[in-house]
């Protein structure tokens, strides 16, 4: 067995090596030779191959990125802005809220269970890394149609892991989504969003200060998952009887991550902690350089410390190990007891393998050779920047035109029966509760609204009620048509979601997931995409706090919905008034806010009806998000709302729908006079809301819409007794439409409860 | 009146359990798994969770913690002991109430507000009901499928310990509708759904568990 020290690399500099195995460019090969003056150790080469990889460099997005800071917004809200680990957002009273989505698409296509699970664990510890408590998890999933087969070997397996890892950690999941479309069957997007919140005075940073102290790993001892790539090192450095290849996909332990929850935060109050950062992706090579480049800018570190699961274990796969649940925290000296006493306490191991120096370099021992002396800069956040070519997509004016106008459509209230019967039964908009049910909302005893309510909302503060609401949203569709709209239609919906519950809007994140950035089309749909999410925030007054990029999500040269999935984060100063989807009593009224035009481009109807993607999507008008925004918001502050529930996927029908069962009672709406009841039922304008008003509160409702110029239709009253009036029993809940046709409940909860089950448990 | 509530690595319902007993107006008292000091408590709860990961068999290696050395003769003494899920699971591991709890019958972890029937009001743990009271609180596991051979479900339903069952759905498979039983004194309560997570209009679906640690108040004072 021979090391590769940096002795030898000086001394046996023509030795050819596997770069472009590790995924690197012989350009960026040629710039590791000239940061360092001579070839690269294979450790040094492992280090750097991973930390440029697109996923940890942003090599490709980090040009258009710069818009989210560029055009953010003024706010005083945000206390720590995009770079750390997540962003943090002051929510009041002295509280911090820290959230972030990402992306584990890849690993779950290969290992459904092991991939999702480990995607929860992954964004968990980047929100404990901050110093916050977790507090809620979601997850916006996207799959192959239903019907394919392969959707049944993934769905099942990413529903168990996402749910699995979750509830054995002690999360509640509080919403999140799950979207069919043929362009994910083979690449489905599994992305996990957490949020959690802390005091002020608790926000932790991850950079390695002090010249002295120790740098410590703690929790799971580290293996050989999760190593992909870096096995080419590992086959040229060793003899045939080395270590087997094993599964790229790491393994998730959540009794592991609650031990090191529950160990980080007592170490992080009792005041034990310089500086902290989780391990993720490229393991111990990212944190080491990114702590180090962050604080004096040098470490010592001693490989050969790690505790390993497997003793066989080169030190190029301990740098590059994505082994789960671990964490590296900075400690002084003299808080060195103390730290390892709260470890033991939870039964977790630590381990000092480092020190702070003020050398400027990054250098790694192993066993009294020295294998890796680099700059950490030049590995963690100098890593090449591309201006990747974009144009666009030569068939994106065909797209355009083929607009949805003359597909046929039903002409009489039979034929709309049937549509609505067809729709709310349709994978996209049917009960979603086969997954959710397998997920624990309940722990922690704080989750105020989840699944199937707009948002999920959670009481932070149980002395005061105050509380945040979070939504995530996309139609990739919307955004094939046209990204820089469709960035914004996802903004606003997950806007419309938020405001909906009576939170307002704070802060926003994305999981921005496309195809190659190598080719221009999609280069151009995440540049589009990028400048509409950035421009959309600046008109609504909200900045993005962090966010992530997977690309290369394609099946051969088919690359996947252009889909920047958007989450935004609300807070509400008392969870008590927040406004549920379900509508009350018996005579209250049934309002529609905002416009509705003829739009089908994109729409669930125009997919599921006649597998049609054509046309420009839905106007986006932002300024009349905001004052819908108000308008809710209003409502709940002063008590005048029942319920309220966004109209997106599906239109206004799927809207009434889900409120309907949602409160298991029946109403009597009509439709306005000179609108087109398809149009009504199925179009799929943005800006819009369906709102429930207590009688007694009708006038001031009104005169508030009024008052805001915004569109306030009447379209119907709660009416428990209409069975009879519509030639069914006593008793039965029915949802009329006056002068075309009547359903009832059973038959829409029927419709819209049986579609994933069918599949999945047959 | 004083509750504890053990910790275990991986309990993860202790700060509901500790919130519900607040609510109905009790002292919540931290206890922890490596610690066999009971702190002269009234009534102790185990909470629902994942102890030790529930890697081998749920409850199996909770049973041999050191807080069970104490809790175990002390509730052979009397000692109002209330389990949930995971602590259900604990407490026939323990062999302080018969049977074991597999794997639900769908193969799934299930969430659901779950219906069930009171069946037993003269428990310590639910005195506060009333005979056949139907109600609602959250059910949520994956091994809540509760066995025994049929001696002991005979048993079980002779002598009154069935203490609730499951109603409209049986939603994990467990024997007999069998959602919760008691010891033979009816001090030691498992419970399979979750009443800790059912104590506030706000959070719940209802109020519904709050009768559990109302009960065991009541109890102990008038014992």
């Amino acid at each position: 067995m021979s090391i590769d020290t940096v002795q030898h690399a000086i001394d046996d500099p023509d030795h050819a090596q596997p770069y472009a195995e590790l995924g690197l460019k012989p350009d960026e090969y040629e710039r590791i030779r000239e940061i360092l003056g001579r070839r690269p150790t294979s450790s040094e080469l492992a280090m750097y191959s991973v930390m440029w990889s697109e996923h940890c460099s942003y090599k490709s997005s980090k040009v258009h990125l710069r818009q989210f800071g560029e055009k953010a917004p003024k706010t005083d809200a945000l206390l720590v802005g995009i770079g750390e680990n997540a962003g943090v957002v002051d929510i009041g009273d002295g509280w911090a809220v820290t959230f972030k989505v990402e992306s584990h698409n890849h690993p779950s296509y290969v290992e459904p269970y092991q991939g999702a699970a480990t995607g929860v664990g992954g964004i968990v510890r980047d929100i404990i890394s901050m110093g916050a408590r977790p507090l809620a998890v979601m997850d916006p999933l996207r799959f192959g149609p239903l019907d394919a087969p392969d959707t049944k070997r993934v769905l099942p397996g990413v529903i168990s892991g996402v749910g699995g890892y979750g509830n054995c950690l002690g999360l509640p999941n509080i919403g999140g989504e799950v979207v069919f479309d043929e362009t994910y069957l083979g690449n489905p997007l599994v992305n996990a969003l957490c949020v959690g919140a802390m005091k002020h005075e608790d926000i932790h940073l991850a950079s390695a200060k002090g010249v002295g102290n120790l740098v410590v790993l703690y929790g799971a001892r580290t293996g050989g998952d999760g190593i992909g790539g870096v096995s080419v090192l590992a086959s040229e450095t060793f003899d045939a009887d080395g270590p087997a290849k094993r599964p790229s996909v790491q393994v998730g332990d959540p009794f592991m991550e609650k031990l090191l929850i529950e160990s980080t935060l007592e170490v992080l109050h009792a005041g034990l902690v310089e500086g902290i950062q989780d391990l993720g992706g490229a393991g111990i090579s990212c944190a080491t350089s990114e702590l180090a480049s962050n604080g004096e800018g040098g470490m010592q570190v001693w490989l050969d410390r790690v505790l390993l699961r497997d003793e066989t274990l080169s030190p190029e796969e301990i740098l590059m190990s994505e082994s789960q649940e671990r964490m590296c925290a900075v400690v002084a000296p003299e808080n060195l007891n103390a730290f390892m006493a709260l470890c033991r306490k939870w039964d977790v191991e630590a381990v000092v393998i480092g020190e702070v120096t003020d050398s400027g370099r990054l250098t790694v021992d192993w066993h009294g050779e020295r294998i890796v002396d680099v700059p950490p800069r030049t590995v963690a956040h100098e890593g090449p920047v591309y201006e990747r070519p974009f144009h666009r997509p030569t068939w994106q004016d065909a797209l355009q035109a083929d607009v949805p106008d003359s597909l046929p459509r039903p002409t009489d209230a039979e034929q709309l029966r049937a549509t609505l019967l067809n729709m709310v039964g349709a994978p996209n908009l049917a009960s979603k509760s086969w997954v959710t049910s397998q997920y624990d909302r309940y722990v922690l005893g704080n989750t105020v609204l989840a699944q199937p309510e707009d948002s999920g909302m959670i009481r932070v503060d149980e002395e005061t009620g105050r509380g945040v609401a979070i939504s995530t949203d996309c139609n990739g569709r919307f955004a094939k048509l046209d990204p820089y709209a469709g960035a914004k239609l996802a903004l606003a919906e997950s806007y419309r979601n938020v405001v909906a519950g009576g939170a307002v809007p704070l802060a926003v994140t994305n999981c921005l997931n496309f195809g190659s950035p190598e080719d221009p089309e999609v280069m151009w749909q995440f540049a589009e995409a990028t400048r509409g999410l950035a421009d959309g925030c600046l008109e609504l007054g909200i900045p993005v706090t962090g966010g992530n990029v997977s690309f290369y999500n394609q099946t051969g040269e088919t690359a996947i919905l252009p889909t920047p999935v958007v989450g935004v984060l609300g807070v509400i100063d008392d969870v008590d008034r927040r406004t549920p989807m379900a509508w009350g009593p018996d005579g209250e009224l049934i309002y529609l806010l905002g416009d509705t035009r003829d739009e089908f481009a994109g729409s669930e109807w125009a997919h599921h009806v006649h597998g049609h993607l054509g046309g420009m999507p839905p106007q986006v008008d932002l300024a009349r998000e905001r004052l819908l925004g108000e308008v809710l918001v209003a409502g709940s502050r002063d008590g005048i709302l029942t319920a309220a529930h966004d109209v997106s996927d599906g239109g206004v029908a799927q809207t009434l729908v889900e409120m309907a069962l949602r409160s298991g009672v029946g109403a009597r709406c009509w439709i306005p006079d000179g609108i087109d009841p398809f149009v009504f039922l199925f179009s799929e304008s943005a800006g819009r809301a369906v709102v429930v008003v207590p009688r007694g509160e009708e006038l001031r409702f009104t005169e508030m819409c009024a008052a805001r110029q915004l569109p306030a239709h009447r379209i119907g009253v709660v009416d428990s007794g209409l069975g009879p009036d519509s030639g069914y029993d006593e008793g039965t809940q029915v949802l009329e439409f006056t002068g075309q046709f009547a359903v009832t409940l059973d038959e829409l909860r029927h419709a819209h409860e049986s579609t994933l089950p069918a599949v999945l448990n047959s | 009146m004083r509750v504890g509530v053990v910790t275990f690595p991986g309990t993860l319902d202790d700060q509901d359990a500790a919130r519900a007993v607040s609510i109905a107006g009790g002292e919540p008292v931290a206890l922890w798994h490596g610690d066999d000091d009971l702190k002269g408590v009234d009534a102790v709860v185990l909470p629902g969770g994942f102890s030790y990961g529930d890697y081998l068999r749920c409850g199996a290696i909770s049973r041999f913690a050191p807080v069970m050395t104490s809790l175990v003769p002390a509730a052979e003494g009397g000692l109002p002991v209330l389990g949930i899920c995971n602590g259900f699971q604990i407490l026939c591991e323990s062999h302080l109430l018969p049977g074991a709890l597999t794997r639900n019958d769908s193969l799934h972890f299930i969430c659901r507000d779950q219906r069930l029937r009171i069946e037993r009001t003269d428990t310590m743990w639910t005195s506060d009901f009333t005979d056949g009271q139907e109600i609602v609180i959250p059910l949520k596991n994956g091994e809540g499928c509760y066995v025994a051979d049929d001696a002991v479900l005979d048993e079980l339903e002779g002598e009154g310990r069935i203490i609730a069952r499951y109603l409209e759905v049986n939603p994990n498979g467990s024997r007999r509708d069998i959602a919760g039983i008691s010891n033979a004194r009816g001090n030691v309560v498992g419970l399979m759904p979750h009443p800790e997570h059912a104590v506030e209009a706000l959070t719940g679906p209802s109020v519904d568990g709050l009768g559990f640690f109302t009960s065991v108040l009541t109890s102990v004072v008038n014992a």
